[in-house]
């Protein structure tokens, strides 16, 4: 009778907090395979600067190429994709109600999907048969089990899109003429871009790499594939842009004890993510051939779109900090700087990395401009400005969501230990950082090419120019996987070993006097359509460019 | 929507310098004709070494001060290798690959350039300074792409 009581109390109270247990599993086990994935991922990372310094000479049956593709699937597609999973459920289950039987069954089939797929990939990396990178390159051609792998990576992915397009749906059946709650409806901008970026990617790989590889068709046309895949690749990464951004809008004015800047410009920023991110992707390919000046004029345009909703960003959020600082007696210019919890790492960790984001999306800027990405185009540079905005920016604010999300799904509480721990580790990361992407960017100005193992190209003076930079950079990557121990190892504390306990999870409250959210905000149906018309905007002049105007196909190459 | 002050001021600026970017790489790109290489020619990837001019890759000289090099980009290399041009001259590359997506990147000056099977890309600079610069493949070609590098000198 008593356990009774007892049980339908902490139920009662789970409720309330908006805690359930099972959707808890289900992150759970999300975070802890995203940040599995984070220490081999980067352990391969670190052999590879070391490598890449000359001081570490690399065995054959584990060569450079085959740990660069190891790391990049590691990082870019399984840490994203299960942190962002891990992440939005929580969320959509917190906000929503709980999910929904049937959804909760559809991602943990993605989940087991995508696990067979990553095996799959996996194999035929170490057995030096897949060495073609995240980006595929055909017409290099890796073995076949590589792509279905991949394609069952998709499978996966979009399984839990679906999920998570039901539980919203439901919820707004539920609730009719309400807003959808904000992080739910950042995780329903997050899962329309992924659904529709998968697209790009699985057009390629299931019908021109696969029947490719398999021999049923001898040649491949190897620009489509290569626009079809900048399409996704460069969604994916600014689809942990926008996980990261939620946080930023959210989680981080709750934690220093403010509100939400307006919520109207926020959904809007997520309408304007979701509509011109596709688009962005094919800055990838300004000094390609076989698209004329015009077309990439026009995509210049394109890319630099994405900078605006960011820039907007940006001021809400130092608009968050400085009012939320006046109210609590900060005076003067920069009076927040004084009144901000230095000491607590779930706001410590998101606002470096927002304060990255200032370079790191200056340097965006710079690369989807025409005459400077030929510049730098290729080069360190390229891999200096992903490891800012993707390891700082992002990375860093998945950090410090996790000191809150992984107790709050494990019951568990933030420990003042594994706070201090987790300042030493933003501080390790920060300065390992400024250290690894400062020399990345300064060495690719120089013309050191990215995605190249250890050479000196015959001992060329400008080769051996580089070398001092190389080694900034080896320096770096040593602190990043000091970085990566001490957070892997406070996850699985606060996941499985800190004290039990009741963690919350933090929402801002709107503004008392915030303008009211027009309901058009809502409306993705005509969100989707705008989206498409731009994507069409964008790929259908060089698409058909590509196919009508097509050079005889590639057959297949192993050049490694 | 209801807005600050500060914050119509800061997306005006926002606005500007992106419109900044685009205005001043159309400028460069059309008027002065510093668009990135975009050459839309074709050609049959495997038959580069039988149609002309491929099949004989070299520097040719155009005209006064102005030269040609027509070269094919394979795995691990580039042919001709070791270029040699007067300092001064306007050179026009004219490339193509026989297999895979090679890169062509003169390091220390803006020649950067995508090379793709099955397409013919051209790119032109004019060498002032004398001195030996270093060529290399910045695409992922292979296990021996960190080979892949050549160097021109300009005299």
């Amino acid at each position: 009778m008593e356990a009774d009581l007892k049980a339908g109390f902490k139920d009662k109270t789970n409720k309330m907090l908006g805690y359930h247990p099972e959707d808890a599993k289900l992150s759970k086990s999300y975070i802890a395979v995203a940040f599995m994935a984070l220490l081999v991922g980067g352990f391969l990372g670190l052999i590879q600067g070391l490598n890449r310094a000359g001081l570490l000479e690399l065995p054959t049956w584990f060569n450079y190429y085959q740990v660069l593709t190891a790391h990049g699937l590691l990082l870019i597609l399984v840490l994203t994709a299960f942190f962002t999973i891990g992440y939005f459920y929580a969320a959509l289950s917190h906000n929503l109600g709980g999910i929904l039987p049937k959804v909760r069954r559809l991602a943990w089939t993605g989940f087991y999907v995508k696990l067979v797929g990553f095996v799959l990939a996996v194999i035929p990396i170490l057995m030096n048969e897949a060495s073609v990178m995240y980006t595929f390159y055909p017409p290099m051609a890796a073995h076949p089990v590589f792509y279905i792998g991949l394609a069952l990576i998709v499978v996966g992915v979009w399984l839990c899109c679906i999920g998570a397009f039901i539980q919203v749906a439901n919820w707004r059946k539920n609730h009719k003429g309400q807003h959808v709650p904000i992080l739910s409806y950042f995780a329903t901008g997050v899962f329309v871009l992924l659904f529709f970026a998968l697209m790009f990617v699985a057009v390629e790989v299931l019908f021109m790499i696969i029947p490719w590889v398999f021999g049923w068709v001898d040649t491949i046309n190897v620009m489509v594939a290569r626009t079809l895949f900048w399409a996704f690749g460069h969604t994916l990464v600014n689809i942990w842009y926008l996980t990261a951004v939620s946080a930023w809008y959210v989680v981080v004015p709750k934690i220093i004890g403010g509100k939400r800047w307006s919520d109207l410009l926020t959904r809007v920023v997520v309408i304007a993510l979701v509509i011109m991110n596709i688009t962005g992707g094919f800055h990838h390919q300004i000094i390609d051939p076989g698209i004329n000046a015009v077309v990439k004029f026009m995509h210049v345009f394109m890319s630099l779109a994405i900078g605006f909703p960011s820039l907007m960003t940006a001021f809400a959020l130092f608009a968050v900090f400085e009012r939320t600082a006046r109210r609590k007696g900060g005076k003067g210019l920069i009076g927040w700087w004084k009144k901000m919890p230095w000491g607590d790492v779930r706001f410590l960790a998101p606002f470096i990395a927002m304060l990255s984001f200032i370079p790191a999306g200056a340097g965006g800027i710079a690369q989807s401009t025409n005459q400077l990405d030929q510049v730098v185009h290729n080069t360190m540079w390229i891999v200096g400005h992903f490891h800012l905005t993707l390891g700082m920016s992002v990375v860093m604010t998945f950090f410090g969501i996790s000191y809150w999300l992984v107790p709050f799904i494990s019951n568990r509480v933030l420990t003042p230990q594994i706070n201090r721990l987790g300042v030493i580790q933003t501080w390790i990361w920060t300065v390992g950082m400024i250290f690894m992407a400062g020399a990345m960017h300064y060495v690719g100005l120089l013309g050191s090419p990215r995605r190249t193992s250890y050479t000196t190209y015959g001992d060329h003076a400008t080769a051996l120019g580089w070398d001092p930079y190389l080694m900034c950079l080896a320096v770096g990557g040593t602190l990043l996987i000091i970085g990566v121990i001490l957070q892997v190892y406070a996850v699985f504390n606060l996941m499985f070993f800190a004290p039990k306990g009741e963690t919350e999870f933090p929402i801002a409250e709107e503004e008392d006097n915030a303008t009211k959210t027009p309901y058009i905000t809502e409306r993705w149906g005509i969100w989707i359509v705008v989206m498409i018309i731009v994507v069409a905007m964008a790929y259908v002049i060089p698409l058909t460019e590509f196919i009508v105007n097509a050079p005889p196909g590639s057959p297949p190459f192993k050049t490694w | 929507m209801k807005m600050h002050l500060d914050e119509k001021i800061w997306l005006t600026i926002s606005f500007g310098i992106i419109m900044g970017f685009m205005l001043i790489t159309g400028y460069q790109a059309f008027a002065l004709e510093m668009g990135p290489p975009s050459n839309m020619e074709t050609i049959d990837p495997q038959k580069v070494d039988q149609t002309a001019p491929y099949d004989n890759p070299g520097v040719k000289k155009m005209g006064d001060n102005e030269y040609e090099v027509v070269m094919t980009l394979q795995a691990f290399g580039f042919n001709p290798n070791n270029i040699e041009i007067p300092a001064g001259a306007k050179v026009t590359f004219i490339m193509t690959s026989k297999d895979v997506v090679h890169g062509f990147e003169v390091a220390g000056t803006n020649i950067n350039a995508m090379v793709m099977p099955g397409h013919i890309q051209k790119i032109t600079q004019t060498f002032d300074k004398p001195g030996n610069y270093l060529v290399i493949c910045n695409e992922y070609c292979g296990a021996g792409h960190q080979l892949m590098s050549t160097t021109i000198t300009v005299k």
